[in-house]
C-alpha cells in the first residue's frame, strides 16, 4: 500500500496535474474577464425595453418610464437601518436601478426603486427614447410636430414617421455644420494662427519689414472675409436646423418642446423586433467606434481616443526599433564583454521593471519641461508664454513609453542575435566582407524576427500604459487630432486622447458615473481589441520575416 | 554517374607533376607557430603551397589542420587569445603584415567551410554576395559573374532555372557547391576548403571532388580532409600533421606509396583513429 503511494508520487502524476490545474485556472480567469468586459460592455447597445412603472409611495401615485438597468436583492434590515419605512415584512427585497433619462426635468437619471407590495409594469408599445445632444436620454411620448412654432396637422398614426424623415433632414444639417466647423473654419483657424505667428516673430526679430507686415495684413485680411462668408453660412443652417420641435409628453404627464436639432436618435424599442433591434445594435456600435464624444464623454463615440492610442504605439514603436537595436548590437557586437558590459545588461533588464509612473515623472521633468521648454526658447518664442513642445504632448508621450519599453527590445534583439550561428557571419567574412557589412548585410536581418518579437512585446507593454501618460500628453478631450490636413499633417505638439486614460475618466472623473459605467466596459473592450490587432499584425510580420530568413537549425 | 567506379587516379594525376622544389610558390609559411592563450596548436611549421595545384592537409583529427588552414586568410582574427609566431607569406608578402588590409587578403584567400553555410537569400543573391560587397553594381555584370561562378561550380544544370529560390530549397551537396561558386565568383587566387564533403553523401562528395580537380586550373586550392582516400583522388601534394607538427610533404604519389616518415606510415596503413 505505502510502495504503491510513492510509486503513485513518483510517477510524476501528481505534478503533471498540478501544472494542468494551474494552466486551467489561468485560462479561466483570463477567458472570463474577457468574458465579463464583452457582455458587460457590448450589452450597452442593444436597443433596451422601455418600462412603465405605476406604484404607490405613501400616498403618492407614482409613475415612471425608464430602461432597467441593474435588479439586486438587498436585506430589508440594510434598507430599514438606512431610514427606509418599508410598509412590509420581508426578509429580502428586490431593488431595481431605472434609467428615467430625462435630466433636464427630473433632475436625475437614475432611480432606485424598492420594489413595493403592490406595483404595475407595464410595456407601451408608443414609448420613445431620443438619444439627445445634450442632457442625456428623453424618455416620453409624442404628442405633434410643429414647424416654425405651429403646430402641424398630422394623423397621428403618421406622426411617427414624419419625425423620423425631419430627423434625417436635421441630421444632413448637422453634418454641414459638421463639416464648416471643424474643418473650414478649423483650416482658417490655424492660417489665422500661423499669421499671428508670422507676425509675432518679426516683430521679435527687432527688425522692421513693412512689406512683410503688409503681406500678413492682406492675407490675414482675405482669410478674415472668408470667415465671414462661412459665419453667414453657418448662421442660415443653425436658424434652418431649429425649425421643428417636437411637443413630448413624459411620464408624469407633463410636456416638453423637444428641438429636433437636439435628437441623434429616435426609436422605439418597445415597437421592434429582433431583426430590427439586431440592426439598431450593429448601428450603434459602429458609432461608438467612429464617432466623436459628447458630453464630457459619458456619450457618443471613442474614436478620437482610439486614434490617439494607435498613434502613440506606431509612433513608439518607430521610435523604439531602432534605439533598442543599436543599444542591442553594441552590447553583443562591439562591446568588450567584461564587467562593464554585464553591469549595464543587468541594469536593462532592472529597467523594465521600474514603475512606469516613474517614467512618467521623468518624462515631465526632462523631456517636456527641459527640452520642450527649451525647444520652445529656441524655435518657436513667436508662441510663447503658450508653450508648443513644452507641454505634454504626442511626441513626448511617445518617447516616454519608448524609454519604458527599450529593455524589451535590447534583450530580445541581444537573444536574437546571440542566435544567429557563426558559420554564417564566417561565411560572410570570408567573403571580404568587414565586420559592419556581415552585420548589416546578413546578420541583422537574420535576427530581424526577434527584433519584431521584442517589439511586440513593447507594443503590450506600451498600449496598455496609463499612468505615464497623464504627465505627459494625454488628456480627457483632445480638440483635434494629432493628424489631419493641415501642414505638416501630423502635429507630434498636440496633446491627444487615449484608451486607457478614457477609461480611468469616464469610470472615475465623469459627473455621471452610473450612466457611464457600460462604456466603462465598452471601452475596455475596445482597448483589448486594439491592442490585440496591433499584436496581431506585429506577429504577422514577424512569421513572414522568419519563413524569410529561417535558418538550418542543423 | 555511378558511385562505384571510383575517379580514377589517371584522370586527376595525368598531368606530369614538377619536382616540389621547382613548383611556382603561392603561400609560404615559415617558423609558423600558433597558441590559443597558453596552448600551443601549431609548432614551427614550415612549408611551400605550390601555385595551381591541389594541396591536401591530412592527420588526425585535433592536429591543427584547420587552424593553419584558417590562418592563411586570417580567420583566426576572430578568436581571443590567439597569439602567432612566424610567417605566413602569400606571394612573398607577409599576411599578417601591418599595411595588409584584412578584407582585401579575404577576398583573394577565398574559404568553403565544412558545414555548407548559405546566407539566406536567394540563390542568386548568395553568388551576387561577394561582389556586391566589391560595389560592383552593373546588373549585366553581376548576371553574368553569377552564371558563370554556378557553371564552374556545376551547379548552372541544377539551378539555372530557379536563381531566385532560398538557397535553404538545395540540398546539402547543391548547398556547398553553391558556397564554393560563391567563393570563386570574386575570383580569389587561392581557394581554401575545409573538409568540404565531410557532411555530404557519396554522390556529392564525388561531385565536389570533380570540381576541385577542375578548379586547380585557375586557383591555388588547400583542402583540409581527414579522409586518405580523397586525400590521394584530388590532391597533387599533401602535407601530414600530426599533433600541431608538420610530419611531412611531398607529392601526393611519393607520400602515400613511399613515406619517408615512421609516424606518416603509420598513419595512412590505418594505425591511428
Ligand atoms: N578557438 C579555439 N580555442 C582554443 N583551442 C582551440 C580553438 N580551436 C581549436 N583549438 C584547439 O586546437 C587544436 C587544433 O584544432 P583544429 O585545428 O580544429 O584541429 P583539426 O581541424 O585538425 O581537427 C585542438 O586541440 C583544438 O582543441
Ligand atoms: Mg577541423
Amino acid at each position: 500500500m505505502n510502495t504503491e503511494k510513492l510509486g503513485f508520487f513518483k510517477s510524476g502524476t501528481p505534478w503533471v496535474w498540478l501544472n494542468a490545474g494551474a494552466v486551467s485556472i489561468s485560462m479561466i480567469m483570463v477567458v472570463g474577464l474577457l468574458i465579463l468586459i464583452a457582455v458587460r460592455g457590448l450589452g450597452h447597445f442593444w436597443p433596451k425595453t422601455i418600462w412603465e412603472i405605476d406604484y404607490l409611495e405613501g400616498d403618492n401615485q407614482i409613475v415612471l418610464l425608464g430602461e432597467r438597468s441593474k435588479t439586486e436583492t438587498v436585506p430589508a434590515k440594510q434598507l430599514v437601518a438606512s431610514g427606509l419605512h418599508l410598509g412590509f415584512e420581508e426578509e429580502f427585497v428586490e431593488r431595481t436601478l431605472l434609467k428615467i433619462g430625462n435630466r433636464d426635468m427630473n433632475g436625475v437619471d437614475f432611480k432606485l426603486i424598492v420594489k413595493p407590495a403592490e406595483m404595475e409594469v407595464r410595456k407601451p408599445v408608443d414609448a420613445i427614447v431620443f438619444e439627445r445632444t445634450q442632457w442625456g436620454n428623453f424618455y416620453g411620448f409624442l404628442q405633434s410636430l410643429s414647424e416654425n412654432g405651429d403646430t402641424l396637422d398630422i394623423k397621428s398614426g403618421a406622426l411617427w414617421d414624419e419625425l423620423q424623415s425631419r430627423l434625417k433632414r436635421v441630421d444632413d444639417l448637422r453634418d454641414e455644420i459638421h463639416e464648416i466647423e471643424k474643418y473650414e473654419i478649423g483650416k482658417i483657424n490655424y492660417k489665422i494662427e500661423k499669421l499671428r505667428l508670422k507676425q509675432r516673430r518679426i516683430e521679435l526679430s527687432g527688425i522692421s519689414d513693412p512689406d512683410a507686415v503688409s503681406d500678413i495684413k492682406s492675407q490675414r485680411k482675405i482669410l478674415d472675409d472668408e470667415y465671414e462668408i462661412l459665419k453667414g453660412e453657418l448662421g442660415k443652417l443653425y436658424s434652418a436646423i431649429a425649425r421643428d420641435q417636437a411637443l413630448m409628453t413624459i411620464q408624469d404627464g407633463r410636456e416638453k418642446q423637444v428641438k429636433l436639432a437636439d435628437i441623434i436618435k429616435a426609436t422605439k424599442p418597445n415597437a421592434m423586433g429582433l431583426g430590427t433591434k439586431l440592426g439598431h445594435y450593429f448601428v450603434n456600435l459602429k458609432n461608438f467606434v467612429t464617432d466623436d464624444p459628447r458630453e464630457a464623454n459619458t456619450e457618443g463615440g471613442i474614436f478620437p481616443a482610439i486614434f490617439g492610442t494607435v498613434m502613440m504605439v506606431l509612433l513608439m514603436s518607430v521610435i523604439v526599433t531602432p534605439f533598442g537595436v543599436i543599444a542591442a548590437i553594441y552590447l553583443r557586437e562591439y562591446a568588450k564583454q567584461g564587467f562593464v558590459t554585464r553591469l549595464v545588461r543587468i541594469s536593462v533588464n532592472n529597467l523594465a521593471g521600474v514603475p512606469s509612473i516613474v517614467y512618467g515623472v521623468f518624462g515631465l521633468g526632462f523631456f517636456v519641461y527641459f527640452l520642450g521648454g527649451n525647444i520652445d526658447q529656441l524655435f518657436y518664442p513667436e508662441a510663447l508664454p503658450s508653450p508648443t513642445f513644452g507641454s505634454g504632448g504626442l511626441m513626448w508621450a511617445s518617447l516616454t513609453l519608448a524609454l519604458l519599453t527599450v529593455p524589451v527590445v535590447i534583450v530580445a534583439t541581444e537573444e536574437g542575435l546571440s542566435r544567429i550561428p557563426s558559420s554564417v557571419r564566417e561565411g560572410s567574412l570570408a567573403l571580404g566582407a568587414t565586420k559592419a557589412e556581415t552585420l548589416w548585410r546578413t546578420v541583422l536581418p537574420m535576427a530581424s524576427p526577434a527584433m519584431m518579437t521584442g517589439l511586440i512585446l513593447a507594443v503590450a507593454r506600451a498600449a496598455g500604459e496609463v499612468a505615464p501618460l497623464m504627465l505627459v500628453g494625454a488628456v480627457k478631450l483632445a480638440p483635434s487630432l494629432p493628424l489631419d490636413l493641415n501642414a505638416p499633417f501630423l502635429h507630434l505638439e498636440r496633446k491627444f486622447m487615449h484608451l486607457g486614460f478614457h477609461i480611468y475618466d469616464v469610470g472615475f472623473q465623469s459627473p455621471n458615473v452610473e450612466a457611464a459605467r457600460p462604456l466603462v466596459y465598452a471601452t475596455a473592450l475596445i482597448l483589448v481589441v486594439v491592442i490585440i490587432l496591433l499584436n496581431l499584425s506585429a506577429i504577422y510580420i514577424r512569421n513572414h520575416l522568419r519563413e524569410k530568413y529561417r535558418t538550418m537549425e542543423h | 554517374m555511378t558511385i562505384d567506379t571510383p575517379v580514377s587516379d589517371q584522370v586527376f594525376h595525368g598531368k606530369e607533376l614538377k619536382k616540389i622544389e621547382d613548383e611556382e610558390i603561392c603561400m609560404q609559411c615559415k617558423d609558423f607557430s600558433l597558441f590559443y592563450g597558453a596552448k600551443q596548436a601549431l609548432f614551427d611549421i614550415t612549408m611551400n603551397i605550390p601555385s595551381s595545384r591541389v594541396t591536401a592537409f591530412i592527420g588526425p583529427s585535433g592536429c591543427g589542420k584547420s587552424t593553419l588552414l584558417r590562418c592563411m586568410n586570417r580567420m583566426n582574427d576572430l578568436v581571443d587569445g590567439v597569439t602567432l609566431k612566424g610567417e605566413m607569406l602569400l606571394r612573398g608578402e607577409d599576411v599578417y603584415g601591418r599595411s595588409v588590409n584584412v578584407t582585401d587578403l579575404r577576398r583573394r584567400v577565398g574559404m568553403v567551410f565544412q558545414k555548407p553555410n548559405p546566407f539566406p537569400k536567394s540563390i542568386f543573391e548568395n553568388v551576387a554576395y561577394g561582389l556586391r560587397l566589391q560595389g560592383v553594381s552593373n546588373k549585366r555584370e553581376i548576371e553574368d559573374r553569377v552564371e558563370w561562378s554556378l557553371k564552374r561550380a556545376a551547379l548552372w544544370d541544377e539551378v539555372g532555372g530557379r536563381l531566385q529560390e532560398n538557397a535553404f530549397e538545395l540540398s546539402g551537396g547543391q548547398q556547398q557547391r553553391l558556397v564554393i561558386a560563391r567563393a570563386i565568383a570574386i575570383q580569389p587566387e587561392v581557394l581554401l576548403l575545409d573538409e568540404p564533403a565531410s557532411a555530404l553523401d557519396p554522390i556529392s562528395t564525388l561531385k565536389i571532388e570533380e570540381l576541385i580537380f577542375e578548379l586547380k586550373s585557375q586557383y591555388t586550392v588547400v583542402i583540409v580532409t581527414h579522409n586518405m582516400q580523397q586525400a590521394a583522388r584530388v590532391s597533387d601534394y599533401t602535407a601530414f600533421l600530426y599533433l600541431g607538427e608538420l610530419i611531412e610533404f611531398d607529392a601526393t604519389d611519393k607520400l602515400f606509396t613511399n613515406p619517408k616518415e615512421k609516424k606518416t606510415e603509420d598513419y595512412i596503413t590505418g594505425r591511428y583513429g
